[in-house]
């Protein structure tokens, strides 16, 4: 029995050794057939192209493309950070109201989460954008739905402490903007996960049982010190793991903006792969980055989770 | 006291901060809902061959649909063979239905399925009964999502419980390996996967193979899929109780006799409702072929807004494509309710009878 494991073991090692030895033949005489050097160094050559929005770095098309790939790495921890942000808010609120006594905040909360949940976020993306760039009207005539907050279909502005936006030609200056991509991005990403977010903060909440509620209650703490100190730890212990996979979810979400046309990594990347033909060098990098995140967020909610479980079990 | 106003009272009225919640859904109802309903209905045009009409219009233009059906349907697949695409939809709609009653869990389901399949091939791809003969390349529409989705999972599937078996597997070679393509695969967005099949693995075929795009596309998503139903396998592999393993080992039962006998039976039975779940997951991101340049269902929504005249009309065209694919993935997620309330129900039965 053991003989015939190893040997099965060995059978398996040689055979995937022999489909990487086969898959590296392959592609050396492929790259060297299209005169592509295979290997990073094409990271340092001038990138030639433009970025719509570079965030807080600099960019320009006579940069490299190490740097374009750096700008668009920006891009997705910027949205996907407020994104994880957003939809916890969002989803907390739509979880607590789905148990709320009200039928009609319940009904409503339900009826969000269905629809959210069964229609895919590509088809959400495309909605938010053609509502931002088709219905909303020019900057000229920007909705202003709030003092200083304007809506148009050049993006969305907000005034910052001491600059506000102004109309100045065709667009706004002043303020903080939100281009239509990063707006339709963010408001996609944002309200589809909190769809999601809102069934775990329910689940969690409903995992508490009533006699810890009722126990809370008969030691005379008030609904918010039952609420902070009895029922949301407990709660959150058992929301932190689904949690996790769902602001995992979020980050690899967001690689979506390449169909919108937001310049995160992965659409940086296509368009390096499309210019220079590094197609596996650009995979690659994609897949480096996602793992990285995905397993640093992993790592950040087992410690916490850990805490929350030792905090959660002491007396 | 009793009766709808007793209702009212205790469901919308019975707090202060409950009153309040009902009256603003109400005030922002009466403010957001009649111009939603004139846009929509009132003020829509419904019909029209000549998209002025729709520009002159308030409201919305569903006429966009109407003159758009035929591509959106069916992709650029020869225009007077469109029946074939349709017929080939209604049969995998069909297949579909079957295969969600419980008695049709049978081993006659998978030859059942092989005779569609080997149908619709027949159908989409023509050659014989003097159906010309049509390349995949001009394949689209919702045909292209259902068949995707569909030869997704039917290949997904297997692969996923070979992987879960993998995973559990007492071989370290084997089982790194399993765990390896598992997290992998579930670790990074799919569209880097499908990156991965369309642009990246030309480059590892032997000089002069050459995989056509869909074929690409269909296995990157068979890869995904499985990745993500080999975890929920898992979960049922792990659920099914140690002693039955040991019986079976006890009962002298070969590894492969006890998991497909035993083991196996066991474990998909509990997960049936997570795996319809990863199922639904699975439907809507098929849209993602799209960005590799596929004519799936959504694609042809977006390329039909392309055209100049009848460009800006997103917002109608995306709402009818969340409507099409809300009502697949709510009948799926119906399904999978109605399946874990099932054993409950026959529990209650069984108590009751006793």
């Amino acid at each position: 029995m053991k003989a015939r494991g190893l040997a099965l073991q060995a059978a398996l090692a040689a055979a995937l050794a022999l489909l990487a030895w086969w898959l590296y033949s392959n592609a050396a005489a492929n790259l060297t057939a299209r005169g592509i050097a295979s290997g990073f160094a094409f990271l340092r050559r001038e990138a030639g192209f433009e970025i719509g929005e570079t965030g807080l770095l600099a960019y320009s098309a006579a940069d490299s493309y190490l740097r374009a790939l750096a700008v668009g790495l920006a891009n997705t921890f910027r949205v996907a950070a407020l994104g994880i942000v957003l939809a916890t808010a969002l989803g907390a609120a739509i979880g607590l109201a789905r148990l709320a006594p009200n039928w009609l905040l319940a009904r409503l909360a339900s009826a969000y989460v269905e629809t959210l949940r069964n229609i895919p976020l590509l088809v959400q993306l495309f909605f938010w954008y053609a509502l931002i760039t088709e219905s909303l009207p020019a900057p000229a005539d920007a909705l202003q739905p709030l003092p200083g907050l304007f809506l148009s279909n050049r993006g969305i502005f907000f005034p910052l402490p001491g600059s506000v936006p102004q109309l100045s030609g065709f667009n706004f200056a002043g303020g903080a903007g939100l281009s239509p991509e990063f707006a339709a991005l963010l408001a996609g990403l944002a309200t589809y996960t909190a769809a999601f977010i809102a069934e775990i903060v329910r689940a969690g909440i409903l995992s508490v049982s009533r006699g810890q509620r009722d126990a809370a209650r008969s030691l005379g703490l008030e609904r918010r010190a039952e609420l902070r100190h009895v029922v949301l730890p407990q709660a959150l212990r058992l929301m932190v793991p689904p949690l996790t996979s769902q602001y995992l979810n979020l980050a690899k979400n967001s690689s979506l903006a390449v169909a919108i046309g937001y310049p995160d990594l992965v659409s940086i990347a296509n368009t390096t792969m499309n210019q220079t033909g590094q197609a596996i060098e650009g995979v690659a990098v994609i897949m480096a980055v996602f793992l990285t995140i995905s397993l640093s967020i992993s790592a950040f909610m087992n410690w916490y989770n850990r805490r929350a479980a030792l905090r959660g079990m002491a007396p | 006291m009793s009766g709808p106003l007793h209702w009212i009272r205790r469901s919308l009225f019975s707090s202060w901060p409950s009153a309040l919640a009902t009256l603003a859904i109400l005030w922002l109802a009466a403010r957001w809902l009649p111009p939603f309903l004139d846009w929509a209905f009132a003020q829509a045009v419904w019909q029209a061959s000549d998209p002025r009409a729709c520009r002159e219009a308030h409201g919305a233009c569903w006429a966009f649909i109407g003159q758009k059906h035929r591509f959106i349907l069916f992709g650029t697949y020869p225009f007077e063979q469109h029946w074939r695409p349709a017929a080939a939809s209604v049969l995998l709609i069909l297949l579909w239905f079957c295969s969600s009653f419980r008695r049709c869990w049978h081993w006659w389901l998978a030859a059942v399925w092989l005779a569609g399949l080997a149908l619709i091939g027949a159908l989409m791809w023509g050659g014989v009964l003097g159906l010309p003969y049509v390349e995949n390349e001009r394949w689209g529409g919702l045909i292209l999502t259902l068949l995707l989705a569909s030869f997704g999972i039917a290949f997904a599937f297997p692969l996923s419980i070979l992987l879960a078996l993998g995973r559990r597997s007492r071989l370290p070679v084997l089982r790194y390996a399993c765990v390896g393509t598992i997290e992998l695969v579930r670790g990074v967005p799919l569209i880097s996967v499908l990156f991965m099949a369309s642009v990246m693995l030309p480059l590892f075929l032997p000089a002069g193979a050459t995989i056509d795009k869909l074929l690409r596309a269909q296995l990157a998503l068979v890869l995904f899929a499985a990745a993500y139903l080999a975890e929920v396998v898992r979960g049922g592999l792990q659920a099914v109780p140690r002693p039955q393993v040991e019986a079976a080992e006890a009962l002298g039962l070969s590894y492969r006799q006890a998991m497909l006998h035993v083991v196996l039976p066991q474990a998909l039975r509990l997960s049936i409702a997570p795996l319809v779940n990863t199922f639904i997951g699975f439907f809507k991101d098929t849209s993602l072929v799209l960005i590799i340049g596929l004519f799936d269902f959504l694609s042809t929504i977006k390329v039909s807004l392309q055209d100049p005249a009848w460009s800006g009309f997103g917002v109608e065209a995306y709402l009818i494509a969340s409507l099409v694919y809300f009502l697949f993935c709510y009948a799926m997620s119906a399904y999978s309710r109605g399946l874990e309330a099932a054993p409950a129900r026959a529990a209650a039965a069984g108590l009751r009878r006793e």
